[in-house]
This record gives structure tokens, C-alpha cells and sequence, in this order.
């Protein structure tokens, strides 16, 4: 294994570690009660008994958020091809694509309930309502600052429309789309977990509400640890693919660091 | 008679170039066209923003299979006046024609100031970009031929990122030689580049593009003095063309040569004069 792979497991290794000492530390100097903040032991011991809910909590909250997550940038990437390339569309569609995102996710949250139901449906919308404008917005934006050198380079050679966008303005718009899909990877799993609050039979948000309501505090951090992971790992997956699609992109992280 | 620097094939006394006086291995890409490329006939070509008169009264023929540079200083309007002449905007007046009559559209290859390499496509994939971006078959072994003409066949398969200027610049060279069309229109795609770089890419270009007519617009008298047969200075506000000046002899010139340090000298001072003080 060589030292840059080596540390880059270590490190968020240590930090996980510091963390866990400390607040290890916290319980016992304070002595604040379990049922107010459990010791880290009383966590992992709920994360081990509670096993099975919190495994099936977890396929169901990742179903939703993935699911989200492909609508959403399905959705997402339609809506900034139509408002880039449809003044009509962008007139019509940009005032709805606003007002979605200036009524707060959490007000809407009982209303998408009432309609989808309990199941599955309504968590996935409220993933999709959050994540696509992230999408929308960097998709659009690269799109529309396509270089104007590389489209005049095309029509020299002829290309109609459609392959002008097939070829040049789509590719040169992936990294800004990349940076939305990023986004939108680190907040899916926020709509997911707002609907299961709000009503649902299933799932880590589902499984933090019954315990806090039964003052399982423990079990409440056992489900947040495994959500904190499944977000980061959901995050590690989409940064790792996207950076083999746009292997062309410059990359100036290298030199900052 | 003078040697012409790294001339290696004829010297017709005239400049003027057929192919037939060419050897044969330089004739790659080059197709029966080249022996007969049509000229360019700019007519009373104005553009003007609103009341702003950036040129008007153009009015340039360029003989078929010559190279034609186009010389004047920063903002004149040289760079809308080759998008004009290449189909990519619009003049105010005027118009653009080829010599034979036929329409222009298809036969105008175009390079620009920057190389304008797509990033996600390899070179040997940036050379045959036009056959993709018209939806025909790629020809893969013209392209591979073409970037050995430019000395970049070890390269084909790398990004243009993992290139320097110069090499990205002869990429460039290659794709325009693939569009295989009797005229080239070139828009300062040298400036980019360091001096030595730049005379070695020049002389490429020269060598390669011979029988084409080619118009290169330029900001350097050194540049138009090496490449060109003919030059043009387009100065003033609104910008006019001056009268067309002919240089003899075949190009790419040696840098040294004594005609060419004279011209480029006259050239500088008239260009120096013509600056707003």
C-alpha cells in the first residue's frame, strides 16, 4: 500500500478516533445522563443489537435517496437543457423552478405525505425537490458558457445543431455538471430523512423518531452514525466516478496541496 | 539568387505555387482542388454596432492558391472580419464570394487564436472531429498520416493537455489539413507562442497549406513578411484596407533574408505611425 492510499485511510481513521476520545472524555467528566448523551460504549453496543432494524432502516433510506437522486438529475439536467435552449421554457419554467426552492422542503414535507403516502413515494419527491435545482442550476450554467472558440470551430466543419450539442456543448458542460451531482449527492439523503420524519414506517429517520419518543438515546446515535456513513460513502462513490468520466478536466488540487 | 530558408523542393522565381512543381510526398491531403482552389472576393464589406463604423468600403480579391496576410494592430476589427469571411457573422454590407461563382460554406477550413482542442478528445480524435461532428466515418489513417506531417505521430493517442503549445498548435494544423478544403482562413493562431516555436510552426504551416489560399491576419510584421505573397494592412477608425503590397520570392521566408528585415521594418514604422497618439 503505498503512503498516499495509506493516509488517506488513516486519516479519516485518526480523526474518528479523536472524536470518539473526546467525547468519550465529555460523558465521563460531565456526567450528564445516558438518556441526555450516551458514552460511545452504550452506542456501539446499540449499534450491534439493533443490528437488523438498522440494516433494513438503511436499504430503505438509501433506496430513497438513490432513487432521488436519479430522478432528480434526470429531472434536473432536462430542465437546464430546456431552459438554455428555450427562451419560451426558460420564461415559464424559471419562476416554478424558483418558487420550488423558496417554499422550505420541511413545510411542504406533510403536504407530499398526505398525497404520496407513507411508503417509499413521498420521500423519494422530497429527495428529487431538493436535489434537482443544484442540478438544474450548474448543469445550465455550464451549458450556456460553452466556448465560443470551439462552437465556431464546429460550424466551420459543418455540424448541424444537434451534433454541435452531442459533441461540444454537452461534453464542455460536464463539469459544472459534475459539481452539481455533488451537491446534490451531499443533500439527497436530507429529503429522505425530513419525509420519514414527518410520516413513514420505515427507515433511519423512522427509526430516530421511535427512539427518541421511547428515550433510546443511544439507538438514536447508532442510527445517525450509520446514516453519517452511508451519506459519506454514498459521496465517496459519486466523487470517485465522476472524476473517471472527467478525466480531462484539469485538476489543480494536486498543485495546492 | 537567394537560398530560401529550409526551402527543400522548388523555387519558382514567380511565388507562385502549383502543385505539380511540389514533391510528391507533399501532396498528401491535398486532392485535385489544390492545383485549382478558388479565390476570394471580399465586395464592399462594412460592419458597424449601432452608430459605431468598426470598418466599411473592404474591398479585396485573393488569387486562388496564394497566401494572403492580413496585417494591422489590436481591435481593428480583423478578428470580425475573418468571422465574416468564414461564415460566422454577419457583415452590415457587402459580401463574401468565391472566385468560381460556387458557395463558400463548404470548402472554408478555420483556425483560431486559440488551438481550440476539445480537452476530452485525444489528438488523433481532435483531428478527425470534423468527420464526427458531420456524422461521417472517421478516417483514421489519414488522420495518423497527417499528425506525422506535423511530427506528432507518437502522440495521437494523448490529451491535448498533456501538450505544449507549439505541439497542441500543430495539432491544430493536422485537423485543418483533415477538413482537406482549398481555403484556409487562420485568425493570429501563431500568437500564442514563443518566437523559435513560432518560426518552426510557421514554416510547418507554409509547407503544409501550399496551393491552398490561405488568409492569415496577424498583429506581427516579422509573421506577414515570412508567410505571406501578398500583405494588407487594415488600419484607421472605421478601418480600411490599404493597397495590397507583393513580396517576391516563395515562402516560408528565412528571417534573415534582406527584402523581409526591410519590409518588416517599413512595415512596423507605417503600423507605429498609425496609431492613435
Amino acid at each position: 500500500m503505498s503512503y498516499t492510499t495509506l493516509s488517506a485511510v488513516g486519516r479519516p481513521i485518526v480523526t474518528l478516533l479523536v472524536l470518539l476520545a473526546a467525547w468519550w472524555l465529555a460523558t465521563w467528566i460531565s456526567g450528564v445522563p445516558s438518556y441526555l448523551l450516551p458514552t460511545p460504549q452504550s452506542v456501539a453496543v446499540a449499534l450491534w443489537t439493533q443490528r437488523d432494524l438498522l440494516m433494513w432502516s438503511t436499504v430503505t433510506t438509501l433506496t430513497e435517496t438513490v432513487l432521488g437522486l436519479l430522478v432528480g438529475t434526470v429531472l434536473g439536467s432536462f430542465c437546464a437543457l430546456a431552459i438554455v435552449f428555450s427562451p419560451l421554457m426558460q420564461r415559464w419554467l424559471m419562476p416554478l423552478l424558483l418558487l420550488s426552492q423558496a417554499i422550505p422542503v420541511f413545510a411542504l414535507a406533510p403536504l407530499l405525505v398526505l398525497w404520496f403516502g407513507f411508503g417509499i413515494a413521498s420521500k423519494v419527491v422530497m429527495a428529487v425537490l431538493v436535489i434537482f435545482f443544484p442540478v438544474t442550476a450548474s448543469f445550465s450554467d455550464g451549458l450556456r458558457r460553452t466556448d465560443v472558440g470551439w462552437l465556431d470551430l464546429a460550424r466551420t466543419m459543418n455540424a448541424s445543431p444537434a451534433s454541435m450539442l452531442r459533441h461540444v456543448r454537452l461534453p464542455a458542460a460536464l463539469p459544472a455538471f459534475g459539481s452539481g451531482l455533488r451537491v446534490a449527492t451531499a443533500i439527497a439523503p436530507i429529503g429522505a430523512v425530513v419525509g420519514e420524519w414527518v410520516g413513514a414506517s420505515a427507515g433511519l429517520g423512522y427509526v430516530m423518531l421511535n427512539a427518541n419518543a421511547r428515550i433510546q438515546t443511544d439507538v438514536m446515535f447508532a442510527a445517525l452514525f450509520v446514516l453519517a456513513m452511508m451519506a459519506i460513502l454514498l459521496w465517496v462513490l459519486v466523487d470517485r466516478v465522476l472524476r473517471r468520466v472527467l478525466f480531462w478536466a484539469p485538476d489543480t488540487t494536486a498543485a495546492l496541496a | 539568387m537567394r537560398r530560401p530558408w529550409k526551402w527543400n523542393g522548388s523555387s519558382p522565381e514567380t511565388g507562385a505555387i502549383s502543385m505539380r512543381d511540389r514533391p510528391a510526398a507533399e501532396r498528401i491531403g491535398a486532392t485535385a482542388f489544390a492545383a485549382s482552389a478558388p479565390g476570394l472576393r471580399i465586395q464592399n464589406l462594412a460592419l458597424r454596432y449601432g452608430t459605431r463604423t468598426i470598418f466599411e468600403g473592404l474591398n479585396l480579391d485573393i488569387e486562388g492558391g496564394r497566401f494572403v496576410v492580413l496585417l494591422g494592430t489590436s481591435g481593428v476589427g480583423k478578428s470580425s472580419l475573418i468571422k465574416i469571411i468564414a461564415g460566422l457573422a454577419r457583415p452590415s454590407e457587402g459580401c463574401v464570394l468565391a472566385s468560381d461563382g460556387l458557395p463558400l460554406p463548404q470548402r472554408i477550413a478555420y483556425m483560431g487564436q486559440q488551438d481550440l482542442l476539445y480537452p476530452w478528445l485525444n489528438v488523433v480524435e481532435n483531428v478527425m472531429v470534423g468527420s464526427r461532428l458531420r456524422r461521417q466515418t472517421a478516417e483514421r489513417d489519414r488522420a495518423i498520416h497527417l499528425l506525422g506531417r506535423v511530427g506528432l505521430a507518437e502522440r495521437a493517442t494523448a490529451l491535448p493537455s498533456e501538450l505544449s503549445g507549439g505541439m497542441r498548435q500543430r495539432a491544430a494544423i493536422a485537423r485543418t489539413l483533415y477538413e482537406d478544403r482549398p481555403i484556409v482562413l487562420m485568425d493570429e493562431p501563431f500568437s500564442a507562442l514563443d518566437s523559435f516555436t513560432r518560426a518552426r510552426v510557421q514554416d510547418l504551416a507554409a509547407e503544409l497549406l501550399a496551393g491552398r489560399t490561405a488568409l492569415l491576419i496577424t498583429h506581427d510584421p516579422l509573421e506577414a513578411c515570412r508567410l505571406g505573397h501578398h500583405l494588407v494592412v487594415l488600419s484607421g477608425h472605421p478601418a480600411r484596407l490599404g493597397a495590397p503590397i507583393t513580396i517576391h520570392g516563395p515562402i516560408p521566408r528565412a528571417p534573415d533574408d534582406d527584402e523581409l528585415l526591410h519590409m518588416q521594418g517599413h512595415l512596423m514604422r507605417v503600423l507605429t505611425e498609425l496609431e492613435p497618439k
